[in-house]
């Protein structure tokens, strides 16, 4: 049994031994390995433990486009703000969103003028606030990816069971596999490996991520998200790449499965249906999020409360090229100057697993 | 136009300009307060006077309510800064309707907290208003305290820093007790008055530097301000840190950072290294110590940073509390 002091130990002797095939790494192929952490999670964890930095110049880590709140584009969120206008309305969302700003002002200001906007951290207690207020519409705005769209599910289907006619959802969620094939497809960064995403693997299964091997001849490793974890996914995802083996590894066996939660995403594609998403900084992906089927149109806030759309205002914001993985936060020239976690430009900063907010938070250097 | 909202009143980084745009530059005082309690001389009296107000919601949570709180609190602010809690006064704003019951439950603990410390509740005030007007009940107290242990607040190179027992619990467990989580845990907040423990290691050191309460804002956010207005650099050491298990699983599931969450009944003091023993044994010696350690160095006296030593042996820089919106936790 190890003790707990020896956490430290064992997780300098697994650095060490990733810094050594690093090196390996270097000295065969001529550079530094670079791999993609796909989720936001990772991009915090990473940061916050001090994998990232203690792997600087031996593992290039690129945050990937794993955050749902970062890869919102900007007429979506202004159109989820400018529902707030309506008369006898409660907006439910959860907590990142409040803080993120459209081009005019956030749901935050909105709610200090005296809108009805709260936070939930469960879309089901938003069901349960249209249960208590039935003379008001309460509206959800569902983002997320697949870890998520089953919860938006599980409140859909409590709203059904239980008759509840004023709650419908906004949905803007995103879908993970397509924008990695965008990515590989795009070619615009350079690759070696995926560290792939745990919450989102445990409900669709190591099977869903072997297109990655298979069609793009990618290694990639499924992780957990304590130093230890992440650490030894990375040494995996090296010893594949030295060898030349593009296989998709499940490194986190104690939640993630072959096939995922088979329940979860039967409820998924109960409700919910393969549609056209628009991606912060990339543009419209084909069947790249889900959104309601049309017999569940009496759910559908898009269909209730039509909302014109109409042209962003545009910043000097780079978020797009920092969830495409192009550039790292601080070659933003907003960065720690004009856009900070209190007065956020854009989402990456907002979101509490975006990459700015990971950058700004625990890799600053003053 | 600019208005108030809830990130105001975290006890982070917008709290902090509020503070200082709004009412220092307009209080101007030459007796700059870097604590939650004043200390000034009346007479031959070295006296301490603190005042807090408590909006927490729900007003009943585990290990505590508003009211037992509101006298922890208050005496908490005394005890760091050196001061034996004397008086105490309270005053209540009450909406229409809320149950007498409840009143006197949240009284009663006031008086058994007081009376833990010897401290007298002698004055008070009621207001009551309109249903809607505030949210059932809260308490503001103002706490009036000998010094006994004046602090040196001169801080060296090599000195101990050193807290009483496991952080975050506080927080955790009144954001479960509201109940918006969906998470069912044992965590009970660890609201309790602190002046005993405190007594104990004044007792056992004559040289502790400097105490504080990490209440709003969290360990973190507490060690900033000690590193920014003395103009020192701490530096912790991550797994010394005490974190109970289950507040590092709530933490991790909602994306909260244990440094940063609310504490009511822990102390962190800094004390010189040969004195280091002496504080532990006499805070373990408690049972709201026994958790006690150290869990960081002072490394130089002019830079004012907080660093933070993870287990894979890198340093880096903490900061004040940001936009975490936690609003009435206290």
């Amino acid at each position: 049994m190890l003790e707990v002091t020896d956490h430290s130990t064992l997780s300098q002797t697994l650095l060490q031994e990733v810094k050594t095939l690093a090196d390996r790494f270097q000295q065969t192929f001529g550079r530094i390995p670079s791999f993609m952490e796909v989720c936001g999670s990772h991009t915090m964890a990473l940061a916050r433990t001090g994998v990232k930095k203690a792997l600087e110049g031996y593992v290039r880590l690129i945050s990937g486009p794993g955050c749902p709140v970062c890869v919102t584009d900007q007429v979506t969120i202004d159109a989820m703000i400018s529902l707030t206008d309506g008369v006898n309305r409660i907006i439910c969302t959860f907590g990142d969103m409040v803080r993120v700003p459209g081009s005019y002002g956030t749901l935050m200001q909105a709610k200090t003028e005296g809108k009805d906007v709260r936070v939930v951290y469960s879309p089901v207690d938003a069901v349960r606030i249209a249960e208590q207020h039935p003379h008001q519409e309460v509206i959800f705005l569902g983002i997320g990816f697949e870890t998520t769209i089953p919860i938006l599910a599980a409140a859909v289907k409590e709203a059904e069971e239980k008759q509840v006619r004023n709650f419908s959802m906004w949905m803007s969620t995103k879908l993970v596999e397509p924008i990695l094939r965008q990515l590989l497809h795009d070619g615009e960064v350079a690759l070696d490996g995926f560290l792939l995403p745990g919450h989102v693997s445990m409900v669709m299964g190591r099977k869903h991520f072997e297109f990655l091997a298979t069609e793009y001849n990618m290694p990639a490793v499924i992780s957990g998200f304590e130093a230890l974890d992440m650490l030894s996914a990375l040494r995996h995802l090296l010893l594949l790449s030295l060898e030349q083996r593009a296989v998709v590894l499940n490194d986190y066996k104690s939640v993630v499965t072959e096939q995922g939660n088979v329940q979860a995403k039967y409820w998924m594609n109960h409700y919910f249906t393969l549609c056209d998403e628009a991606w912060r900084g990339i543009g419209v992906i084909f069947d790249s999020g889900m959104d309601f089927k049309s017999e569940y149109n009496q759910f559908n806030a898009k269909v209730k409360f039509p909302i014109p759309t109409r042209e962003p205002r545009r910043t000097k914001c780079r978020c797009g090229e920092v969830i495409r993985g192009l550039i790292d936060p601080p070659q933003c020239a907003l960065f720690g100057r004009a856009c900070t976690p209190l007065n956020p430009i854009g989402p990456c900063m907002v979101s509490s697993e975006g990459s700015c907010a990971a950058y700004y938070q625990y890799m600053r250097e003053e | 136009m600019e208005r108030i909202t809830l990130a105001h009143g975290d006890g982070g980084e917008l709290a902090h300009k509020l503070i200082t745009d709004v009412f220092v530059s307009t209080f101007r005082n030459e007796r700059h307060a870097k604590f939650d309690a004043a200390t000034f001389a009346l007479g031959t009296h070295e006296l301490a006077v603190t005042t807090d107000s408590f909006v927490i919601k729900p007003i009943f949570f585990p290990g505590g309510n508003i009211g037992k709180l509101a006298v922890a609190g208050t005496i908490n602010d005394l005890a760091v800064v050196g001061a034996i809690p004397k008086v105490l006064t309270c005053s209540f704003i009450i909406e229409e309707g809320f149950p007498i019951r409840h009143l006197k439950t949240v009284v009663q603990s006031m008086a058994e907290e007081a009376k833990k410390t010897n401290v007298a509740i002698v004055a008070g005030d009621t207001k009551v208003v309109e249903r809607g007007s505030a949210d059932g009940l809260y308490i503001n107290t103002t706490g009036i305290g000998i010094i006994s242990h004046p602090l040196e607040r001169n801080m060296d190179e090599g000195d101990s820093v050193i807290v009483s027992g496991s952080v975050g619990d506080h927080g955790v467990a009144v954001l479960v007790a509201r109940g918006e989580l969906g998470l069912v845990s044992t965590i009970e907040s660890d609201c309790t008055s602190l002046y005993p423990l405190v007594a104990k290691a004044l007792e056992a050191s004559q040289r502790i530097r400097l105490m504080r309460d990490p209440t709003r804002g969290g360990l973190a956010t507490t060690l900033v301000e000690i590193c920014e207005d003395f103009g020192v650099t701490i530096e912790l050491e991550e797994e010394c840190i005490p974190v109970k298990r289950e507040v590092k699983g709530a933490c991790e599931l909602l994306g909260f950072d244990p440094l940063y969450l609310a504490n009511e009944g822990k102390v962190v003091m800094i004390v010189p290294k040969e004195d280091e023993q002496a504080v532990l044994d006499a805070l373990r010696s408690q049972p709201e110590g026994k958790d006690a350690a150290v869990i960081g160095t002072v490394r130089a006296t002019n830079k004012g940073q907080l660093l933070l030593r993870t287990p894979l042996g890198t340093t880096r820089r903490l900061y004040r509390l940001t936009g975490l919106m936690l609003p009435r936790i206290c």
